[in-house]
């Protein structure tokens, strides 16, 4: 076996200084009922060149050249050639956590540099290493303030993307920590604020709102954060599109944000692995799952970095920890370090810029076509919107897949009354001429397409 | 050619020799102000105000990221990259971590395009080459430890125990008491109770027995109609097989409890032994361990959580499910579930590595792979224990615990002599754990180590025994040898510095 560097004359002169006759004499210890006596049914042992064919076979069956409009929590962007090619260094591939300091120096800076500028992006006086994703990362962040309050009851939008909303509801059943959901309202697709206000009772311990919200709609977050703070609650603020941060201004009115950093250099992947991380206002530190970062000097005063205060995690305290979370995202975090690395203090705003525009005209271009119109336009949004048509989706999707391009994803199946309604992304990925093939598409109703 | 008399040439210790690194600022303290490693091409659609658009909502002070040139990111990640140590330049025998070689081959898949550019909620008739993969991996490890359902959602390990406790939990609910508590011995890995008490449940400990392994009569006699479910690591943390784990399993069995097993040693066993076979009812993977994906500084992991037929009602939603036409799609009613455990279907990235590993195994090559590592472990283990305490004697599987018991007695602990393996070119052992061992070395070789570099990490291990007797504090004061010498723990807790900011 070619990962397995041992000759049959090694292993036999190994066995023989341990002082066994085969290697079976090392397995006896299992009882001979539980042990297995056949090959496993698993495939036979391939060539490299046969599991890269195999690979390639499902990558292709996969379909590929396809132009997507798909967004809801997973964002295609750019992502700089670098980025591989640093993250493929084996000194970052293949190193572990960095208990080690001496000789992890490298993870311990970079993960500090990802540190600062995420809290400097989200406004933020500190964050963590990273967390698994941005649905973990939230559910995280609700105990989190239930912890800082020692309060037990959560408030929650509708607008929070629902496959988060399910992750929480699935930590919070048996944590004692009910939660209340709060609708949008139907003009400006923002969560209602009236019906927040009354939801939130001395009981709450947190207002988790997304923002951009599930329907690209930013929140009007000093609002919420006014509501939440007069009943003493905290306000945590999900971000499910990092990129939006060069653009739209970052919820400083809030106690703790749960970022999902995949928009920042890592690939779609179908869904992971990903990159959350959660950042707070530094008097709420010592509650804040996950693992930290911090610099300090070594015996002759040089600089250097630690993980440090540990004494909050499982390997310390055991059940008493703020999180039974272990490993966290370190090399996706890294993508996103040289990711951000990349495009700087000035890319970042720019990047975010184009995506705004190409939004803009792909929402313009769509709800121009006969029977569709954007909802919720009374609000600002980022690069992604809601589109009604009349046609039912079923119809004109599968009219652009023949086109090979995935339309937006049909909301009913989380908002039932939401009908005929779809949610369209564009980053700046998407071209022009795709967003115009789209709407012609979308203007064929179903006469003309049948005629064709 | 400049040659110093000064200075002496570099000194070999074991298999290292110094060479220089790099000093490297932070990104932030090496910005200017106009650098760009970044071009967008040109709108190709009308530019937009942005104040306009977004109105108070629009961003005017921007983060102060660094600006920099690309040959500056190059230069400072690459010199941030020489500062670690890592397996591609060594043993890594970390205890319970399965430090083993990461195939690039799977580095190179996970990246082909129409997998890495997959969107998650493509329809699934566009996804069927991912989805297929996903179940041929799900079959394989369903195989591989003898397990009836599976689901692969979980990010990492401690994320895996969370969800198989969610199955136990709505198993129990299913019968009508979701009962009170989880039992852990002392042995087990702090997730273990950190899992059970995030699930709603107490932990309540189990005391090993002199062998280190669980003790029948305790077990028998806390094991009542409350317990939920018996938390095990098998092999244990000690590297050793409980031979009697069909009987643990009838212990709980007999109760109504059930057997969750903690997977992380699963690297001893594949090929040779099979969970589902000895009694477990639930268990988690680590893909990140035995199966190969890189740990990467800390992850990302994945936690694949395995389970027998009547737990099956309860997985995470979604579940892969296949039609009469042979095309797979995400079935979501399923209305026992506990729910969802994740966004989407899981660390999929991780998914392909580890089904490209097991396919370059192979039946033959994951036995001989299971086999190397128990041979290493217990090559290491006849080639120290003269030197080194053995506090529990049982025969070891793919690991090795040692105390510093002799050391100590010098005033060295496992901690100086993990950091004096540094200066010989080693990561260090698994330190201090498991806590039922004091002092504890715990060292895993995985079989991913050649004769030659085992026989230089024995050597090193028997040198710095000597050492010890000799000359202690060249030991206590370890590593000599890094770029940072022992770092001020104390000072980074007492007061956080957690980001840069610019000098005032």
């Amino acid at each position: 076996m070619r990962y397995l560097p041992k000759s049959p004359a090694e292993r036999r002169q190994m066995l023989a200084e341990i002082g066994a006759a085969s290697i079976d004499d090392l397995f006896a210890v299992i009882p001979a009922e539980n042990r297995l006596d056949r090959d496993l049914d698993v495939p036979r042992q391939q060539a490299e060149s046969e599991i890269i064919d195999y690979f390639r076979a499902a990558g292709r069956k996969n379909a590929t050249n396809y132009a997507s409009f798909l967004g809801a929590g997973a964002y295609r962007h750019y992502r700089p050639v670098i980025i591989d090619s640093l993250v493929q260094r084996g000194e970052f591939l293949t190193s572990y956590t960095p208990y080690q300091a001496e000789i992890t120096q490298g993870t311990l800076q970079a993960i500090f540099e990802f540190q600062t500028m995420i809290a400097e992006l989200t406004g933020m006086d500190v964050a963590n290493a990273s967390m698994y994703d941005g649905s973990t990362g939230a559910a995280e962040a609700v105990m989190m303030a239930v912890r800082v309050t020692g309060r037990h009851k959560a408030v929650v939008a509708s607008t929070v993307h629902p496959e988060y909303r399910e992750v929480l509801a699935t930590y919070a059943k048996h944590q004692g920590l009910p939660t209340t959901l709060v609708g949008y309202d139907r003009e400006t697709g923002r969560v209602d604020l009236a019906a927040l206000e009354a939801a939130i009772t001395q009981e709450t311990a947190a207002v988790l709102v997304q923002s951009p919200n599930f329907f690209g709609i930013i929140e009007d977050i000093p609002a919420i954060a006014a509501i939440a703070h007069a009943k003493g609650a905290l306000l945590i603020v999900s971000i499910a599109e990092a990129v939006s941060l060069g653009v739209v201004r970052p919820p400083v009115e809030a106690d703790i944000v749960s970022l999902e950093a995949q928009s920042f250099g890592v690939a779609l992947s179908y869904g992971g692995p990903f990159c959350g991380v959660i950042a707070a206002r530094e008097q709420f530190l010592r509650q804040m799952p996950g693992r930290l970062v911090g610099q300090t000097t070594d015996s002759t005063g040089y600089r250097g970095f630690v993980l440090t205060l540990s004494t909050r995690e499982q390997h310390i305290r055991r059940e008493k920890a703020t999180s039974n979370i272990c490993t966290n995202q370190a090399l996706v975090a890294l993508m996103a370090t040289i990711f951000l690395s990349v495009y700087g203090k000035e890319g970042i705003r720019e990047l975010a810029e184009h995506n705004l525009a190409k939004a803009a005209y792909a929402a313009q271009m769509l709800a121009a076509q006969p029977g569709a119109k954007l909802l919720f336009t009374g609000a600002p949004r980022f690069h992604e919107f809601v589109l009604q048509t009349e046609e039912a989706p079923a119809q004109w999707s599968q009219r652009l897949l023949d086109e090979k391009i995935v339309g937006g994803i049909d909301l009913s199946r989380w908002y039932p009354e939401l009908r005929n309604a779809t949610l369209w992304c564009a980053t700046e990925i998407v071209t022009r001429e795709q967003i115009d093939t789209a709407a012609k598409v979308l203007s064929a109703g179903p006469a003309r397409a049948s005629a064709r | 050619m400049v040659t110093s008399t000064e200075n002496p040439s570099p000194q070999t210790l074991g298999k290292v020799r110094p060479h220089q690194t790099q000093n490297e600022a932070l990104l932030f303290e090496k910005s200017s102000p106009g650098k760009r490693a970044y071009k967008l091409p040109p709108l190709d659609v009308p530019a937009v105000d942005p104040a306009a658009l977004l109105g108070a909502a629009h961003r005017t002070t921007p983060g102060e990221l660094p600006e920099l040139s690309e040959i500056e990111i190059i230069r400072h990640f690459t010199r941030l990259s020489t500062w670690n140590y890592a397996i591609d330049l060594g043993m890594y025998p970390l205890g319970s971590c399965t430090m083993k070689y990461n195939p690039r081959v799977n580095e190179l898949v996970a990246r082909i395009e129409g997998l890495a550019e997959a969107h998650p909620y493509r329809p699934d008739a566009l996804a069927q080459g991912i989805l297929e993969v996903i179940d041929l991996l799900q079959r394989c490890l369903l195989e591989i430890t003898g397990m009836d359902a599976i689901t692969l959602q979980p990010a990492a390990g401690a994320h895996g125990e969370f969800t198989g406790i969610l199955l136990v939990r709505a198993w129990h609910e299913s019968q009508g008491n979701p009962r009170r508590k989880v039992l852990i011995p002392d042995s087990a890995h702090g997730t273990n109770p950190a899992t059970a008490a995030i699930c709603g449940y107490t932990v309540e400990n189990l005391k090993s027995n002199a062998e280190g392994g669980i003790d029948l009569e305790a077990l028998t006699r806390q094991v009542d109609e409350e317990t939920a479910a018996l938390m095990l690591t098998n092999p244990s943390t000690i590297g050793v097989f409980e031979s009697q784990i069909a009987r643990i399993a009838e212990i709980l069995h007999a109760k109504g409890a059930l057997l969750y097993m903690d997977g992380a040693n699963m690297n001893a066993l594949v090929g040779k032994a099979r969970p589902g076979d000895f009694g477990v009812d639930v268990m988690h993977l680590n893909l990140h361990k035995t199966f190969s994906t890189p740990h990467g500084g800390g992850g990302p992991g994945s936690g694949p959580v395995a389970c027998k037929a009547y737990l099956e009602p309860f997985l995470p939603i979604p579940v892969l499910v296949q039609n009469e036409d042979g095309a797979k799609h995400w079935n979501y009613d399923r209305p026992q579930s506990v729910g969802r455990v994740r966004a989407f279907y899981g660390n999929t990235g991780m998914f392909i590595r580890a089904l490209a590993y097991i396919l370059a195994n192979g039946p033959d090559g994951l036995r001989q792979t299971t086999e190397d590592a128990v041979l290493n472990a217990n090559y290491i283990r006849k080639k120290l224990e003269d030197l080194y305490e053995l506090p529990y004697k049982t025969a070891s599987m793919h690991e090795v615990v040692f105390s510093d018991k002799r050391q100590a007695a010098k005033g060295v602990k496992t901690g100086d002599i993990a950091k004096r393996l540094i200066d010989y070119g080693f990561h260090p052992y698994t330190v201090s754990f498991p806590m039922i061992v004091h002092g504890a070395l715990m060292i895993e070789p995985t079989e991913s180590e050649s004769l030659e570099e085992l026989d230089l990490f024995i050597a090193a291990m028997r040198s710095i025994a000597k050492e010890v007797e000799e000359t202690p504090e060249l030991v206590k004061t370890a590593p000599h040898s890094t770029r940072v010498s022992r770092l001020d723990e104390v000072q980074a807790a007492r007061k956080p510095i957690l980001r840069w900011r610019p000098a005032e």
